[in-house]
């Protein structure tokens, strides 16, 4: 992990932060969490908010690692096979490649999107996000390259893909000896690098340091009246 | 449990979408843009109901030639084998590994067919206005969410069979035409997932009488 100077500009999030239920719109108000806490909706027990003991550079040091493997990934050949003499091999993306040669064009592009694009872009997104979030405050484009990332997270599906080699491999075992290659160990390290930035990142980090589109720097006091909320959200301590 | 059903729509306030920042527009015609991430602010997804159930629709209509036309045509020798989805999960059954087969089998034909009926019953359920219930309809829209990306777990099998298995001119696999529908499945229930607004189910509570 890259050391950082403890950030005085930044205050602790006010404990009177209202917000509403991405799932149910139900009014309450954030309490501060514990490191490792999750607060839940008491109606829907939709997950509000997670509090990461460092939100931004244990993400980052995952997302330089899953740049990395990525990118080994990608250029090593994942499998090869021989029968009676003949051996081929392939890489991920020849897969897709293979897919477009053979008249299923659409469907080699959706799988070069799902294995490889959303994948690389996410990670990239990710990374100059978490970057330009080490200074706050972040450029507004940081906020905009976070959303796209959140869509692109959705698209990317290295932990599909593995097990759908994982059959593959099986199906073609009873014809013809298979070879696992370097692209394969790294296909299966990326999806836990990437679930390991999922729990470890906290958007509402970046938000806190993004500088607003209305061009005020944050952090700011909020203008809104005093807000009646009825409900608390239940707060979870982090396992011991 | 008893929570009093306080909503940010119905104290006049749209949450971000995006960032999740509370904001009371001027106009509630025309909620705006979020002062702190500029994203355009709705207060449910614009026509929800109408394009979930759409997508659903075509993605139901895809269902069938996915499931009756060949995913796979396998050259062997001379003679070509055409293996439907139903094909590759019986191989898989015949040839000894139960446990990928009930995988494939699992992730390829109920999964498409679960999320298809579930995001069907949540789409009768909001126009029916029907209470009760919430919170497990809250729990099958999350579960269709998060198990979704596994249906596409049969379009890598095949690309990959496909990509390897180029031993010409001793054997080759080649793509089926059923692959690009069952893509077209995989991929429309997705987004039909995503376009559905969950908040749509708990809008008919009806508000606290005491204090509202």
């Amino acid at each position: 992990m890259i050391p950082m100077a403890p950030d005085l500009t930044l205050p602790r999030r006010p404990s009177s932060d209202a917000i509403a239920c991405p799932g149910c719109d139900l009014l309450q108000r954030l309490p501060i969490l514990p490191p490792g806490g999750r607060a839940r909706c008491p109606r829907c027990g939709e997950v509000l908010a997670t509090a990461s003991t460092d939100p931004i550079d244990w993400p980052l040091a995952l997302a330089i690692a899953a740049a990395i493997v990525l990118v080994v990934a990608n250029t090593t050949p994942l499998m090869g096979i021989s029968a009676v003499g003949r051996t081929a091999d392939t890489t991920i993306l020849g897969g897709a490649l293979t897919m477009w040669t053979q008249g299923q064009a659409l469907t080699g592009a959706l799988v070069a999107i799902c294995v490889a694009a959303a994948p690389g872009a996410y990670i990239l997104f990710m990374l100059t996000v978490l970057l330009a979030a080490r200074r706050p405050p972040a450029p507004r484009w940081a906020g905009e390259l976070l959303r796209l990332a959140g869509h692109l997270q959705l698209w990317a599906m290295p932990e599909v893909m593995l097990l759908g080699i994982l059959v593959a491999l099986v199906k073609i075992a009873e014809l013809a000896t298979v070879d696992a290659g370097v692209g394969l160990y790294a296909t299966g390290a990326l999806p836990v690098l990437l679930a390991g930035i999922a729990v470890s990142f906290d958007p509402r980090a970046i938000w806190e340091r993004v500088l607003w589109a209305d061009g005020e720097v944050p952090p700011r006091t909020s203008r809104q009246a005093p807000l009646k909320t009825t409900a608390d959200p239940a707060v979870e301590e982090p396992p011991r | 449990m008893t929570t009093a059903a306080l909503t940010a729509a119905r104290q006049g306030l749209v949450s971000c979408e995006t960032c999740g920042l509370l904001s009371r527009p001027a106009s509630p015609a025309e909620p705006g843009h979020c002062a702190r991430c500029g994203a355009g602010l709705d207060w449910r997804h614009p026509n929800s109901i109408q394009h979930t159930w759409a997508l659903t629709l075509a993605a139901a209509i895809c269902f069938i030639p996915a499931n009756a036309l060949p995913v796979m045509v396998t050259n062997a020798l001379g003679s070509s084998t055409p293996d439907t989805i139903m094909g590759g999960v019986v191989f898989l059954f015949t040839s000894g590994s139960w446990p990928l087969g009930l995988i494939v089998l699992i992730a390829s034909v109920m999964i498409p067919l679960g999320k298809l009926l579930a995001l069907a019953w949540l789409l009768i359920a909001v126009q029916r206005r029907a209470s009760g219930g919430e919170r497990e309809r809250m729990r099958l829209i999350r579960l269709v969410r998060f198990i979704g990306r596994w249906s596409m777990l049969d379009i890598f099998v095949d690309t990959f069979t496909v990509a390897l298995v180029q031993l010409q001119p001793l054997m080759s696999v080649e793509p089926g035409p059923g692959v690009v529908f069952f893509a077209a499945v995989v991929v429309l229930t997705m987004l039909a997932a995503e376009s559905f607004d969950p908040r749509l189910l708990w809008d008919n509570q009806p508000a606290q009488p005491s204090n509202g």
